[in-house]
């Protein structure tokens, strides 16, 4: 029975993983960056949100009605000046922008706020408390995650497929210089893409910080490679594969959990691994490269 | 590997393709002079200044292995920091079988090249951004890995034995005559791994992958080559670390920092050029030793620096040199000169020594 129930608090814990991932694969799919920041930017929005509860008192559940919003605006901003800048000089500068980003974002977190953890609504039911069905234990917040992650998953979907801009951004992850001569401007579709990525990745954020604690190296210890472990194991370019990877990750770190408690993350990394060699096929394809 | 062809009309007869200008001489000569110099420090500095120019040969030595996997190969590597952490641990091994570090760390380094050629297949599937997470995620769980082992210190490390026979003086000076040794082979290795066929190949790839693919070049056999080096030069500087700090801790080794720091001294200095990563070097070991007193600082601007600098001056401070007075100090490229010419003049006859 330990078993089952490691099984599937992974499969939960794997929501949380593709709330991570969702951004992580919208920004490769659309642009073809790698944002080596999309951690740390997570850990931002875990800040704001515990800045937003404990200043000027905003519920903490509805503290995401005003982090989500400004991590887009951040995400957007970001992607109109630093990251579009470098996507014209090339793909090692997107890198080495990115790269730099994420130092400063981590150090500057540790300067400002020190290296003190912080979570985000301790105490309440729905962090701690849990409920039975059998005799499997469910907590409250990790099914409340994965419900939230299948919602934004589900909105991203009917976003792209749907909407005038989804659209858009579709068509110039098809063809850049196609919806240019349609008339459309690539940089604003790119600066929203950004914006639902940094979004989405704020939610995470926020998420983290109830189901762990967040603190200036989260964003690239957990949250960056814990998420690009996701996009891999389940496949690029697909919102639902994310998930997918988020669960196969989750589900490999709870079994690991269970065979030696400090193995958690080693076998989350070993499946990653074994992904890679199994099947590098699906990962990427040589078309997408150049 | 061939990929140069012939020419079809050949330039006339008092042309002259060379390599080595009149200055390589003068900077050999220089080179040498100035090692002999940095050789001689022990005798006449303190031991602060020799400590801080042991983390400096740290840095130089892994900021020009960072330029050769991301200047000449393409390979933008995030996970470098494995190979500083198995160099230092593989010393920790052979330390606790009761070798002395210093013996240890020529074994060190080149099972780091042994280790790198396993890892390359892991990750030699993936390109750019991908590449830099998987090999990320590759040194997170090496990492890991190690610290199941609690004979070597788990989670937590252990000193390094095998030193406490010497002298602190002594272990100073040899410490910093083995970090100068480690950076002088390191900077020799690269410049006479660019001159040589290989050179050619990666200085190809660098200017077109697809152009040097369609010319024959094994694009994928070059960059394994550079990996396994690379894998060599930071297991040295890794050992290096594990000797100057006396104690190998796994989170300490296994940072990625190493990998920002190396990878900002190159973009810094100038990213695809020999002379890039040492004023790299020279520019963050000033930024570290001014603003070390204010904690992170001094990491923050350099990533902001970095940043502008591969915004605004994509071939470094050194690439605004060069610019300017076409001067060499490592050449690597193939010049043409005409000796009848005015004031024989001299031009690149490749770019394979300039931009990208």
């Amino acid at each position: 029975m330990a078993w089952v129930n490691a099984i599937i608090q992974g499969v939960l814990t794997g929501g949380l993983y593709a709330l991570f991932a969702c951004g992580l694969s919208l920004m490769f799919g659309v642009m073809k960056v790698v944002n080596l920041a999309h951690g740390d930017l997570a850990v931002i929005g875990g800040y704001i949100a515990v800045f937003v509860i404990t200043a000027i008192h905003v519920p903490v559940l509805w503290s995401f009605v005003i982090v989500v919003p400004v991590m887009a605006l951040i995400g957007y901003g970001l992607q109109r000046t630093l990251i579009q800048g470098a996507l014209e000089r090339g793909v090692l500068t997107t890198l080495i922008v990115t790269l730099g980003l994420s130092l400063v974002i981590e150090n500057a977190l540790l300067q400002f706020f020190t290296a003190n953890s912080r979570g985000i609504g301790a105490g309440m039911t729905l962090v701690t408390g849990s409920f039975t069905i059998g005799s499997i234990q469910l907590a409250y917040l990790l099914v409340t995650i994965f419900v939230v992650a299948v919602v934004v998953l589900l909105g991203l979907q009917y976003f792209l497929s749907r909407s005038k801009y989804g659209r858009l951004i579709r068509a110039t992850a098809d063809d850049r210089e196609a919806v240019q001569l349609a008339g459309a401007d690539y940089r604003h579709v790119f600066g929203i893409a950004a914006a639902l990525a940094i979004g989405t990745v704020a939610l995470g954020g926020i998420a983290y910080g109830m189901y762990s604690v967040l603190d200036p190296t989260a964003g690239t210890d957990t949250i960056l490679l814990f998420a690009f472990a996701a996009v891999v194991i389940g496949g690029l370019g697909s919102l639902w594969g994310t998930l997918l990877g988020g669960v196969v990750l989750g589900v490999a770190q709870q079994i690991g959990a269970q065979i030696n408690i400090s193995d958690e993350v080693l076998a989350g990394f070993i499946v990653f691994l074994a992904v890679l060699v199994l099947r590098p096929q699906g990962l990427t394809s040589r078309r997408t490269q150049s | 590997m061939s990929l140069v062809a012939e020419p079809a009309t050949r330039p006339a007869a008092d042309f002259r393709v060379t390599r080595s200008r009149r200055s390589v001489a003068w900077t050999g000569a220089g080179a040498l002079v100035v090692v002999v110099l940095l050789a001689l420090f022990p005798y006449i500095v303190y031991s602060g200044t020799t400590t801080i120019l042991v983390q400096a040969f740290i840095v130089l030595t892994l900021a020009s292995m960072w330029n050769l996997l991301a200047g000449y190969a393409g390979l933008v590597s995030v996970g470098q920091q494995a190979f500083v952490g198995l160099g230092a641990y593989f010393v920790l091994i052979l330390a606790l079988h009761g070798a002395s570090p210093f013996t240890a760390l020529p074994i060190a380094a080149i099972a780091c090249g042994v280790a790198a050629v396993p890892l390359w297949w892991l990750v030699s599937r993936l390109r750019s951004g991908y590449f830099a997470i998987a090999t990320w995620v590759l040194a997170a769980t090496i990492m890991l890995f190690i610290e199941r082992f609690s004979s070597i210190g788990g989670g937590t490390g252990l000193p390094l034995p095998g030193l406490s026979g010497l002298g602190p003086t002594l272990l100073a000076a040899y410490t910093y005559w083995a970090a100068l040794a480690v950076t002088v082979v390191a900077l020799l290795a690269v410049y006479l791994l660019l001159r040589s066929r290989l050179g050619l190949v990666l200085t190809a790839i660098r200017d077109d992958e697809v152009a040097a693919r369609s010319s024959g070049a094994r694009v994928g056999l070059a960059r394994m080559l550079v990996f396994v080096v690379a894998g060599i030069g930071c297991g040295a500087a890794g050992a290096i670390l594990a000797i100057s700090q006396l104690q190998v801790q796994p989170s300490a080794v296994f940072d990625v920092q190493w990998t920002a720091e190396m990878a900002f001294a190159t973009i810094i200095g100038g990213l695809g050029t020999i002379e890039g990563p040492i004023i790299g070097t020279a520019v963050y070991m000033l930024l570290q030793q001014t603003l070390a007193s204010y904690n992170a600082w001094y990491l923050i601007i350099l990533g902001l620096v970095a940043i502008v600098v591969a915004l605004f001056a994509r071939r470094g401070l050194w690439g605004l040199v060069d610019s300017r007075l076409s001067f060499r100090l490592f050449p690597v490229g193939y010049w043409l000169r005409n000796p009848v010419g005015p004031a024989g003049l001299a031009a690149p006859l490749t770019p394979a020594d300039g931009g990208n």
